[in-house]
């Protein structure tokens, strides 16, 4: 699947990232430490991709970092030879936000899975989100815990059977784009780890966007949640289960481009209808056309919702939403700026004079 | 000015001003501070005031104080017992009365004692009623207090009628009519408040005026009064040479972190999370963004931690501030940052205790969780201040030992400290200590097996051999790109270990680390004057006061004793061990149940006894002292008798 995602004109994401003048490979990027996730994990692929794209963006590669959480994608940043922590449950985007805010020269990456993001650490997210800080967020959404080996995640469809629950899960899922969309998300994007093109199109996206980039991978499980996005991925069923999001093209999916989206003016959100001219079937130019740059989110949202949080039959893959909006952390750093260019002088000097202040006295 | 009035010299007074939470006691406490201050006087303050932002109006919930002790000479506490009380309202003057020591001088505004108002308040009938005539000692009789009833409020009125405020705004305006009236009672100097009153309403004429009239007012009411025959006088207390401010302790610890980034050369970030009674730390710090102080409002005490640990990993200088409950909750973040030993300084401003407590009260009870409220063996060194003033350089102290170390570093600040104040000595910056960051920006190692430079890499473990500290390398360095995190690092190159011989070597390493801070710090300050006390008292945190305060008494009655103070918690001082062995009965007051006992008990095999009080309340001197006499009387083998100094203060003072 080959998908345009050109979005010019927005400030990048890495703008005042350090460029290198070497060229690099993926070769650069890989640690010399063994990868130790299960064979056929999802989770190589993306690791492939990411050391794969990282020498494209053409950054210092020591102006990079990655922080991840707890879980078995948050190992990522062992993997790459830049600089990295593997810190605690849920809080990587706590820390990252502590990076970001402190340093403008650096491209910096969480890499979180669907417990750790959406569970433990699902305050941390939604406030990243919300304040936008810059940094790209990359949800590997295998939707178990398999770290602490087959428990159902806040992913996982109701009724499923685990260790934890025997008689089916009671919990009703999170849609993490919903989530994000609905955290006031920047930038929103859905891919998957099987389809290199598209996650390597979705991460320069991604990077490229300055605020807080939110991309939910969905990444196979081969040991405790083997098939969960078969779907998805089955050659037979995948053109019927993707629904592709192409910036300002109709959105249309199925064999042969069968169907396709349009507005539910009854319910208010989208329907999916069957593209053509026969009896109760919608014309290709009455379709709705894909606008992740529209300042209203309701579509984006409402398209979001068209996955179906149970077994996953169908699924909209790609940009669901990019807009430009103010990033805390070059407003914190413009706020810092701004009052040093109304105090200038010595640090020093204005230390003691701040420390002098108030009503003083003097005994000789 | 003080025509036909006498004067009388006092070498010390305690006042408590107390009203209904609306009623501005903490800005009347405060400027009556500031005067005194300015004045040259010695003082130590204590605010005291409900978690609820309005309690009930009237109520005795609502009641909030503000005490202020100044005196002619070096003074340590705010005082045991007022010798004045100032109370707005029936509620006050009933929440207060039984701190009150006999003959205690009590101004009244008599303007609430309504019907409505001392039912409230739980009095059946109005007090001021039966003055005179109440059988000496009844229960909330005022006969053995000097009681000036006078109608605040209603003169306040008056005095401000030319500006046309509403009767409500023209009657909240009577705290400064008694502070006025204060502030003739002991000559202070009036132009501060002035001032402060011409900048604080300076957009808001009528309001402006009306307070400068109302403090006038009641400056001359009691120069013209009948009801106050006599001013008092308490001399500027001899101080050593510079120049003094009057400071908080919050305030005094948010200049101490940006002194902690201009003596390092490092941007100081602050993750924090709101919660009482840290956050004035946040506003200041917030406002000083020109020294390259980054604030951050974080979601949750969680993110405070973790934005601040962060920012340390990408080079500056880390900093979370939160009281007990917020400890709780960044535990594991700290022993994340025990474990990629990153700089990172975590205040806890104590209060009351467990759970939500008292938020608004002083405790010392974080000790032990400070010392050990993470998993595994996770060594945090601890740093405390002992008076308001001294959070500046507590907070340096743990500043230095943060990047030195490459350490979280606890800073256990308190309640007490946090709102009280006291007159501040302004340091010279040239006195101040310079810090190192020390940034690497090499290679540090090289295989034994190859000499050529292209076989060396970076060890982000390995470790400096004086103070085990590891390499700091922030991103942006070329070449040292490496990664930290949670899991057990191997020795030297650290990378991901889980090999047993290793796990032990570097939960001893990190433990050697924080035991190797000891070398750095100075030999600590016995104070035996005569060198022949057998009882040690040993403290830390804001017990300083109330400690030396004591330890005066005792002295002063004639008896020995020996008085030490800890500022580092964790690692202990190098000498504490022999100082503790030199007596024979070691007493330790604490506002907790035993927590530095149970540390120095485990650590030196010494019997240390605990003096303990958990009231939210600072200690009083006089109970220290009584207990301090107990154990000179049981070491020496003597009748101890501190009667000499058991007059109470008042009889002194009034």
């Amino acid at each position: 699947m080959t998908t345009d995602l050109n979005f010019p004109g927005l400030r990048s994401g890495v703008e005042l990232v350090p460029a290198t003048d070497q060229p690099q490979t993926g070769k650069d990027f890989t640690s010399d430490q063994e990868v130790r996730w299960c064979p056929g994990c999802g989770d190589y692929a993306v690791l492939k991709a990411v050391q794969g794209f990282l020498p494209d963006l053409g950054l210092r590669r020591e102006n990079i970092v990655f922080v991840s959480g707890i879980g078995c994608s948050s190992r990522f940043p062992y993997y790459l030879d830049t600089y990295g922590m593997h810190s605690i449950h849920g809080r990587a985007p706590s820390i990252a936000t502590g990076i970001a805010t402190a340093r403008e020269d650096l491209s910096v990456w969480v890499v979180t899975g669907d417990g750790d993001a959406l569970s433990i650490g699902g305050n941390h997210l939604i406030h990243a989100l919300r304040r936008n800080v810059n940094m790209t967020i990359l949800l590997f959404n295998n939707r178990i815990y398999g770290l602490t080996k087959g428990q159902y995640s806040p992913t996982s469809e109701t009724g499923k059977i685990t260790k934890s629950t025997p008689m089916g899960s009671l919990d009703h899922p999170f849609n993490p784009v919903s989530l994000a969309l609905g955290a006031e998300g920047s930038f929103v994007a859905r891919t998957i780890d099987s389809d290199r093109k598209h996650l390597t199109s979705v991460l320069s996206a991604a990077a490229a966007h300055r605020g807080t980039s939110f991309v939910e991978i969905y990444q196979n499980c081969p040991i405790f949640n083997d098939g969960a996005f078969d779907a998805i991925k089955n050659n037979d069923t995948k053109a019927d289960a993707i629904i592709p999001l192409v910036q300002g093209e109709p959105i249309r999916f199925g064999v042969e481009g069968a169907k396709g989206l349009v507005r539910d003016t009854e319910g208010g959100g989208v329907k999916i209808v069957e593209v053509g001219t026969g009896p109760g079937q919608v014309a290709e130019d009455a379709l709705l056309v894909h606008d992740a740059r529209n300042p209203d989110p309701s579509t984006a949202f409402a398209i979001s919702r068209l996955t179906d949080s149970g077994y996953l039959n169908q699924s909209p893959i790609g940009i669901f939403r990019q807009v430009d909006r103010p990033t805390y952390d070059d407003q914190a750093r413009g706020q810092v700026a701004e009052a040093r260019e109304a105090a200038p002088g010595d640090r020093s000097e204005r230390l003691a004079a701040l420390i002098g202040g108030g009503d003083t006295w003097t005994i000789i | 000015m003080q025509q036909g009035k006498q004067v009388k010299q006092l070498d010390r007074v305690i006042i408590r001003f107390a009203g209904d939470s609306g009623d501005g006691m903490q800005l009347t406490g405060d400027r009556f501070t500031q005067e005194s201050a300015v004045f040259g006087n010695d003082l130590v303050t204590l605010p005291n005031f409900p978690a609820e932002i309005r309690a009930p109006q009237g109520t005795l919930p609502g009641v909030s104080s503000f005490q202020v002790h100044f005196a002619d000479h070096d003074i340590l506490t705010a005082g045991d017992a007022p010798d004045v009380l100032v109370a707005m309202n029936p509620a006050a003057l009933r929440a207060n009365l039984g701190d009150l020591p006999k003959g205690a001088t009590i101004i009244v505004d008599t303007h609430d004692f309504t019907a409505r108002n001392l039912a409230k308040a739980g009095y059946d009938a109005n007090p001021l009623d039966a003055l005179g005539d109440a059988a000496p000692g009844a229960p909330g009789g005022l006969s053995e207090f000097a009681v000036h009833p006078v109608d605040l409020t209603g003169m306040t009125v008056e005095a401000v009628k030319e500006f046309g405020l509403s009767r409500k705004d023209a009657a909240r305006a009577k705290n400064m009519f008694a502070l006025g009236l204060l502030s003739w009672l002991y000559g202070r100097p009036t132009e501060s408040t002035i001032a402060f009153l011409e900048k604080r309403f300076a957009k808001v004429a009528d309001i402006r005026d009306a307070n400068i009239a109302a403090f006038k007012a009641g400056w001359n009411f009691g120069e013209t009064t009948e009801t106050f025959a006599v001013q008092y006088e308490v001399k500027p207390a001899p101080m050593a040479p510079g120049t003094y401010r009057n400071i908080t302790g919050n305030l005094a610890l948010a200049y101490g972190l940006i002194a902690g980034g201009v003596q390092s050369g490092l941007p100081v970030f602050l993750g924090s999370y709101p919660i009482t009674p840290a956050s004035d730390i946040l506003h200041e710090l917030s406002k000083h963004k020109s020294f390259g102080v980054t604030t951050f409002q974080a979601e949750d005490e969680i993110a405070g931690v973790g934005a601040a640990i962060g920012a340390s990993f990408a080079g500056a200088l880390g900093v979370t501030t939160t009281s007990g409950p917020g400890i709780a909750l960044k535990s594991e973040a700290i022993g994340l940052a025990v474990m990629t030993e990153l700089p990172l300084l975590v205040v806890d401003v104590q209060r009351g205790g467990p759970s939500t407590g008292l938020p608004t009260k002083t405790e010392q009870a974080d000790l032990l969780q400070a010392m050990f409220g993470r998993n595994g063996e996770a060594p945090v060194p601890i740093v405390a201040p002992q008076s308001p003033g001294d959070c500046f350089d507590a907070a340096l102290e743990a500043a230095r030992i943060a990047v030195t170390y490459r350490t979280p570093v606890m800073l256990l600040s308190d309640g007490y400290l946090a709102n009280g104040s006291e007159p501040w000595r302004i340091p010279e910056l040239a006195d101040l200590p310079t810090i190192d960051p020390a940034f690497a920006t090499e290679l540090n190692h090289r295989p034994e097996t190859g000499d050529s430079g292209d076989d060396a890499e970076f060890w982000p473990y390995l470790r400096d051999e004086e103070t085990l500290a590891r390499p700091w390398a922030v991103p942006g360095t070329p070449g040292l790109e490496h990664r930290i995190g949670g899991l057990e690092k191997a020795d030297g190159h650290g990378n991901i270990s889980y090999d047993p011989a290793n796990h032990d070597l570097m939960v001893r390493t990190r433990q050697a680390k924080v035991d190797r801070i000891a070398e750095s710090l100075p030999p600590l300050v016995v104070d035996d004057p005569s060198g022949e006390a057998r009882v040690l008292v040993i403290g830390w945190g804001s017990t300083y006061g109330p400690i030396g305060a004591g330890v005066r008494r005792v002295r002063k009655a004639g008896y020995h004793v020996a008085q030490v103070h800890l500022r580092h918690l964790n690692p202990f001082p190098k000498d504490l061990g022999d100082i503790l062995a030199r007596y024979d009965k070691v007493l330790v007051p604490e506002m907790n149940l035993g927590q530095l006992s149970m540390l120095l008990r485990a650590r030196y095999l010494v019997d240390a006894i605990g003096y303990n009080q958990v009231r939210g309340l600072p200690l009083k001197a006089v109970e220290v002292a009584e207990a301090i006499g107990e154990l000179v009387s049981q070491a020496e083998g003597i009748q101890v008798d501190l009667s000499t100094e058991s007059t109470p203060s008042t009889e002194k003072a009034l």
